[in-house]
């Protein structure tokens, strides 16, 4: 499956995480630090709630009529002259924008951050063909230039790395000269990526959210790159997951100040791009030829089912930026390009079982990523529903999976590993514990307890769990 | 001109079953919002109260705000280019330009100065991206304001070039006092209603707050990155 980051398996890439003492120190900043200006930003408004409910029932709307709005979408969006196609797989997507490029004659392709091409691997296949392909976002940049190296978070996909490393990396690769400092490796990328823009030939960008009544996309990003990569290369690809789309510009403006709070606690980023169709005849600047290619690829067999409500999302990280296990083992353990709480309920349904069983029992299920969900998403129950439907698909939870339960509810009931995780996370439901199985949760841990006895927190915090199950301790 | 659809039917077909539906749905649906929080959000403000939230914002985005009328408005322009260490200069192409009396400045007393300044036009071309490539200030108009967010919008069309906004080390947008809305909310229903009145609606609508910048290294804020590095907004009492 595409969306793979890495050939190892579980525990190798949990082990790797852990033991890497930057990446998690600066995992631990970035939640606190993200968290906080979260919570200002949400608490500002002072009816957040209210914001999560609209929210909510925009992207309910929206994916019950799914395939109205995707018509409107279409048909509006070729009334303004873009193309758009339809693709139910991965490959039909690369292979039509493969098509384009050949047709273009393009070399260079430029790209502002797309997790939807991640997904599909559309790079690799742009490069397969002998085209060139350079990400224009920093973060994507820097993991670009670090031969692709994948990302670790979905809105900072750099961030298991250190200014020093990413010093390193260019001076190695791009000949830079001066020092580790944040601004200059910025400006650095600034200088080698200008050039970039000016002499594409296609630009390719994701899209946050398509509006259906007027076929317009909507980019929402601080550093300009999507507003570069949209406005000087001839033809403009617009890659977006099937359900990233809403009925009006109305809905648009509530989901985006939805995204902007959740993921950075902005009140709006500094661009948010609406563009519709191609530009105008006499434009001088924007792209003669839009397409839009609408991607399945998996989607339309979680719609209507159990899980649909995943769909919902809007890929604001907020529920990452809480999770007490992303915290302890960092995004490249998922082993896709999904991490965190949304990673462990949507990678297994894109990517199947058979490469993510072990995600949905990498939670506590303590339901900090639900309560933070600015679409109201029930991920816990969503993590539980997995372990059930894996139960039942298996007879059993293999034995790796009974241990990584334990490990991820000790993670959830041991206070030393409890107070590594997240302060956002709530705190009402701490266990209660009775000799040492807990018998009665409260909260989110209740309908998991009443299933199951949960393991009693002890002083073991996960790290040494981890090393003591390869020495074969510990296997209740 | 239009463009073309591909593989549509297929793939409608699969999501109807999905949703367990016989075809895709041909009516469209009710939209019935139990929730509206966003028309609360700054409701009874006068546009006082506006200009002080907006004033506030823009110390929080890294940009200037100046605040001006329309008889001041050419020496504040002058004076905001200046600080910004001059041209060369690229603007739009908008008569409003004129009717707020900035014709003296740009053809007269910018050029005398040595200050060269490119005006946004259309016939010639990629020219146009030369120069606001080369360009320091890049001035543009804002057509609607949000005040909560600090936020510029900005509609292209063939006399006001995207990159304007994004090529220039500088962001110098003019702001009239009357294009002040609370948040961007009122900016929605606006570019709705443009489209639900039979017209287009720009082929590149802009919201911007501030200057470019990232967190992407280490989550240190870094201001000025594939856009400009600073910006400056001029508010113009036009009420
Ligand atoms: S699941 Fe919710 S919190 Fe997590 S990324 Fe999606 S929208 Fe954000």
């Amino acid at each position: 499956m595409s969306m793979k980051i890495s050939t190892s398996d579980f525990k190798e890439r949990v082990d790797k995480g852990i033991h890497d003492s930057f990446m998690r120190g600066a995992v631990v900043g970035a939640q606190e630090r993200m968290g906080t200006r979260r919570l200002d930003a949400t608490n500002e408004l002072g009816n957040w709630e209210e914001w999560r409910k609209h929210g909510e029932e925009i992207r309910k709307h929206v994916l019950e009529h799914l395939d109205y709005y995707l018509k409107e979408l279409s048909d509006n969006v070729s009334k303004r002259g873009g193309h758009v196609f339809f693709a139910q797989t991965a490959e039909q997507a690369n292979e039509y924008i493969r098509g384009v490029i050949k047709e273009k004659n393009a070399k260079k392709v430029v790209k502002a951050k797309s997790m939807v091409t991640e997904e599909i691997h559309l790079n690799q296949c742009l490069e397969e063909a002998g085209c060139e392909v350079i990400e224009t976002d920093l973060g994507e940049y820097i993991l670009q230039v670090d031969d692709h190296d994948p990302p670790s978070h979905i809105v900072v996909p750099a961030l298991h790395k250190n200014k020093e490393q990413i010093r390193d990396v260019f001076t190695e690769k791009l000949n830079y000269q001066k020092t580790e400092k944040p601004e200059e490796l910025a400006w650095h990328a600034r200088d080698m990526l200008r050039q970039e823009y000016l002499t594409a030939d296609v630009g390719i960008t994701g899209c946050n959210f398509a509006v259906a009544e007027t076929g317009s996309i909507s980019l929402v990003t601080n550093e300009g790159n999507a507003d570069l990569v949209t406005s000087l290369p001839k033809t403009q690809i617009t890659v977006m997951g099937m359900e990233r789309l809403v009925p009006t510009f109305e809905e648009m403006e509530v989901l985006v100040s939805l995204l902007t709070r959740s993921a950075v606690g902005q009140k709006l980023t500094s661009y948010i791009t609406v563009l519709t169709g191609p530009s105008e005849e006499l434009d001088v600047d924007g792209p003669e030829d839009f397409h839009l290619v609408i991607v399945d690829n998996g989607r339309s067999s979680i719609l209507g089912g159990e899980f649909q409500s995943i769909l919902q999302c809007i890929r604001c990280a907020a529920c990452i930026n809480v999770c007490p296990v992303y915290r302890h083992v960092g995004g490249h353990s998922y082993g896709s390009i999904y991490s965190g709480p949304i990673g462990a309920v949507l990678s297994p349904l894109l990517g199947g079982y058979d490469d993510y069983k072990e995600l949905p029992y990498a939670s506590t299920l303590c339901g900090a990523c639900t309560e933070v969900c600015p679409v109201k998403i029930p991920l816990h129950e969503l993590l539980h529903k997995h372990r059930q439907t894996i139960v039942e698909k298996e007879g059993k939870a293999p034995i790796s999976e009974k241990l990584a339960m334990k490990a991820f509810g000790l993670g959830a009931a041991s206070p030393s590993l409890y107070n590594l995780g997240s302060k956002f996370a709530p705190t009402a439901m701490l266990p209660f514990t009775s000799g040492d199985k807990i018998s009665k949760g409260v909260g989110p841990l209740k309908a998991w307890t009443e299933i199951r006895e949960f393991p009693a927190p002890n002083k073991e915090r996960f790290r040494d769990w981890f090393k003591n199950r390869d020495k074969g301790g510990d296997q209740s | 001109m239009t463009g073309s659809i591909q593989n549509r039917d297929e793939f409608l077909t699969q999501i109807a079953t999905s949703l367990g539906r016989d075809s895709w749905m041909k009516n469209a649906p009710v939209r019935n919002w139990q929730h509206q929080p966003q028309h609360l959000v700054l409701k009874d403000a006068t546009v006082d109260e506006l200009v002080d939230v907006l004033r506030l914002q823009c110390e929080k985005i890294h940009t200037t705000l100046v605040e001006t009328n329309s008889k001041e408005l050419e020496k504040t322009l002058k004076e905001t280019v200046a600080n910004h260490g001059g041209g060369p200069i690229v603007s739009w192409k908008d008569e409003r330009f004129s009717k707020w009396g900035l014709s003296p400045l740009i053809n007269e007393i910018w050029p005398n100065e040595g200050i060269s300044f490119h005006e946004w036009d259309y016939t010639k071309e990629m020219e146009n991206i030369s120069f606001a490539e080369k360009a320091n200030v890049g001035i543009t108009i804002s057509e609607i304001t949000l005040a909560e967010s600090g936020t510029v919008v900005l509609l292209s069309d063939k006399d006001k070039g995207r990159t304007v906004s994004f090529l220039p080390a500088t962001l110098i947008v003019l702001v009239p006092k009357s294009t002040l809305v609370p948040r961007m909310t009122q900016a929605a229903q606006k570019l709705r209603s443009i489209h639900e009145q039979g017209n287009l609606v720009a082929s590149c609508v802009n919201f911007i707050t501030g200057p470019s910048n990232s967190a992407d290294i280490e989550l240190n804020l870094v201001v000025g990155v594939h856009g400009p590095v600073k910006a400056s907004y001029i508010l113009i009492d036009d009420l």
